[in-house]
């Protein structure tokens, strides 16, 4: 226990300050303010991998390290699309991975955010549209912001999702 | 390996690593695999190729390895009614290959299970994507397909399907548990969830730029697949890189390795209830990450690895952070392990925990990391040692005891090892070019290219087509031996304990959907 506590008080503090949102992402912007109240910064978070190298699952983990800690920011990854206010999709969408999409997007409730990460997730990528492959996933559910990248790191993440949250707000 | 009795001549296969190629019959083939499963050799992969339009049929290609090397067995198939015999006889993982190849080209084994493993009624079931007349229609749609689980029956058993989307931040997959209570009698994984036709983009693409694909069929392993892809295009073209390239992409492939261990480490840590394991090697893995952007231009080091050298030469500038960083791994790694290894609620997790036994490790072909912690010492970097990894004195680690604690105790030795690699590559790199150009590779040739990455060896294999074309590309990855194994592992275990297992073997779902 005492190897623990000295490992934990030599790191100190390693939390660096978020990113200001990135707006330029923001493709849809339809929160509604009254809701932005409500959620303030304290989001829920669902992710579906729909296609990926694994690449971007890479970077997404990254934001729960204590550089980014996302969980600090009141932003929490959670077990059930049921649970949450934003789903955050990578990959193009795989032809197999179409439906449980869609079933996942249904089963989200309002406000039923969604941010498309990485080049894959906002153009189809590298793997496009072919037999397999429906490409980005505004091919197949309504996106409100895209984050580009091949993978885009956890800062330009971070901005994306506080976009997402945020942008609205700034709007008349 | 000794295929002199069967008559079968090998001749040379143009590959970073020695590899024969074979050509047999239907029934050589099997006595091909029998003799060379004897002999010690384990199946590295199994695919299929439409070559009707050089009036060739089909090939089936089979790849194993042994100590001498690999060899590539090749059948031709005058017509797609012909069939092949059933290999999984003898090497079990030859399974969803079979049953993969015949979704996607159409040749079928003999084998009793004729279950589709790719196909998931997204096309028409009797259109083969891989076949060179195959054209999609836009009207075919996602489908749904009810695939025949095997069933298990009793008193008290229940079943638990879990997947595709997983609770975690995790790729797709389909898992059915068979229960009584708390205890697995049974798995059976469906995977295919994110297969996007990797193989048939790589047939639209130039040989040139095939590695950019090839380091995204599994992302944790873009170095590995891009490497391997490299090695087959100059293996192919006989025109080796610049030795300051061999060392950097050493340097890379080390990075990359050491990068995933230690996320693996704090992952096993936090599955196992210990979340302090995963805020101090999240830590730790997000300063390589940091390192290796000033280094590769990358966080992960993707596109870095290019036919004919690397993307960048080393920056002088980073020499001194990049040895200040392996003494703190080294210390810090030093201090955690010995944590890890003194809390008895997270040892009491790991031991005893998802054992895989080495004579069943042997039987079933378990590569890899995974393999080495079930007894099958088996490393490419140690076997078959190219530039650098002749000179640095590597060891194969391996452990006998196949459980969970040996995985991540293998993981710990291994990432000591490679920090041992980064400190003397960065030491030693010579001077020099770091990029030749490749010139085109002739039609028709054949080229493998095998690396061992984090996982496991990834095998590339490339055939170019006319004017520098990719007529045929299939990136293996060693989850394709390993999931099956997985099934074996969890038998016998608590549900809870699942998540454990599956993250100590930590496959790649991309990697083996394609």
């Amino acid at each position: 226990m005492l190897h623990i506590l000295r490992q934990i008080a030599k790191c100190g503090i390693k939390t660096e300050p978020a990113p200001p949102a990135g707006d330029e992402m923001v493709v849809a912007a339809r929160l509604q303010e009254s809701i932005l109240r409500t959620l303030g910064r304290a989001l829920t978070i669902r992710h579906v991998d729909a296609g990926s190298c694994n690449g971007c699952e890479l970077e997404i983990h990254a934001l729960a390290n204590p550089y980014y800690n996302i969980e600090g920011l009141g932003i929490k990854f959670v077990a059930s699309p049921r649970h949450a206010d934003l789903l955050l999709v990578t990959g193009p969408v795989s032809k197999h991975m179409a439906i449980a999409l869609q079933r996942t997007y249904d089963a989200t409730p309002d406000p039923k955010l969604v941010v498309a990460v990485g080049d894959c997730g906002c153009t189809g990528g590298i793997f496009g549209e072919s037999y397999a492959s429906l490409g980005r996933v505004a091919n197949v559910i309504p996106v409100d912001v895209e984050i580009p990248g091949c993978p885009p790191a956890p800062s330009a993440l971070l901005a994306g999702i506080l976009a997402a949250i945020t942008a609205a707000a700034a709007r008349p | 390996m000794d295929l002199s009795r069967l008559g079968f001549a090998t001749a040379a296969l143009a590959s970073a690593i020695p590899a024969r190629r074979c050509p047999v019959n239907a029934m050589g083939l099997l006595a091909s695999c029998r003799v060379a499963w004897e002999q010690g050799a384990r199946l590295v992969a199994l695919w299929g190729s439409d070559d009707r339009d050089r009036d060739r049929g089909y090939t089936l290609h089979v790849v194993v390895r042994d100590a001498d090397g690999l060899v590539m067995f090749e059948h031709t198939l005058p017509n797609a009614e012909s069939m092949y015999p059933d290999l999984s006889i003898v090497f079990p993982a030859a399974n969803r290959m079979q049953r993969a190849t015949f979704d996607l080209v159409g040749i079928a084994s003999e084998a009793e299970d004729q279950r589709p493993w790719v196909w998931q009624a997204s096309w028409p079931i009797d259109c083969y994507p891989l076949r060179r007349d195959f054209e999609a229609l836009p009207k075919w749609q996602p489908g749904q397909e009810d695939y025949a689980f095997v069933r298990v029956e009793g008193d008290g058993v229940h079943e638990i399907p879990v997947g595709p989307v997983h609770a975690g931040i995790i790729e797709p997959g389909h898992f059915r548990f068979q229960v009584v209570g708390e205890k697995v009698l049974r798995l059976e994984e469906r995977l295919g969830f994110v297969h996007k036709g990797i193989e048939k983009r790589f047939e639209a693409m130039a040989a040139a730029t095939g590695h950019r694909l090839a380091g995204r069929v599994s992302g944790d392993s873009t170095v590995a697949y891009a490497l391997a892809y490299s090695q087959a295009l100059e293996a192919m073209t006989e025109t080796p890189p610049p030795d300051r390239a061999l060392w950097l992409r050493a340097l890379a492939l080390e990075r990359e390795r050491i990068a995933n261990h230690l996320g693996d480490l704090g992952y096993l840590g936090n599955d196992g209830g210990f979340a302090f394991g995963l805020s101090q090697f999240s830590r730790l893995k997000e300063g390589v990450l940091r390192t290796n952007l000033a280094l590769f231009g990358h966080r992960l080091a993707m596109d870095y690895v290019m036919p004919g050298g690397v993307a960048l030469d080393f920056p002088h500038e980073v020499r001194s952070a990049v040895l200040d960083e392996c003494d703190l791994l080294e210390r810090e790694v030093s201090v955690l392990r010995d944590i890890y290894d003194e809390h008895d609620g997270l040892q009491d997790r790991f031991r005893l925990c998802g054992i895989v036994a080495p004579e069943l490790a042997a039987k079933l072909g378990l590569t890899g990391l995974a393999g080495r912690a079930s007894g099958q010492a088996h490393d490419l970097r140690v076997d078959f040692p190219a530039a650098p990894y002749d000179t640095l004195g590597l060891r194969t680690m391996s452990s006998q005891a196949g459980d969970v604690a040996a995985r991540v105790a293998l993981r710990f030795d291994e990432l000591g090892e490679s920090l041992r690699l980064v400190r003397e590559i960065v030491a030693r790199l010579p001077e020099g070019e770091v990029r030749t150009e490749l010139p085109e590779p002739d039609s028709y040739r054949k080229g493998l290219g095998c690396v061992e990455g984090w996982r496991g060896a990834v095998l590339v294999a490339l055939e170019c087509g006319p004017g520098g074309t990719i007529r045929r590309c299939h990136p293996h990855d060693p989850s394709w031996t390993n999931w099956p194994v997985l099934e074996h592992a969890v038998i016998g275990n608590i549900v809870p304990d699942f998540p454990l297992i599956n993250k100590s073997f930590n496959l790649s779902y991309s990697g083996q959907d394609l």
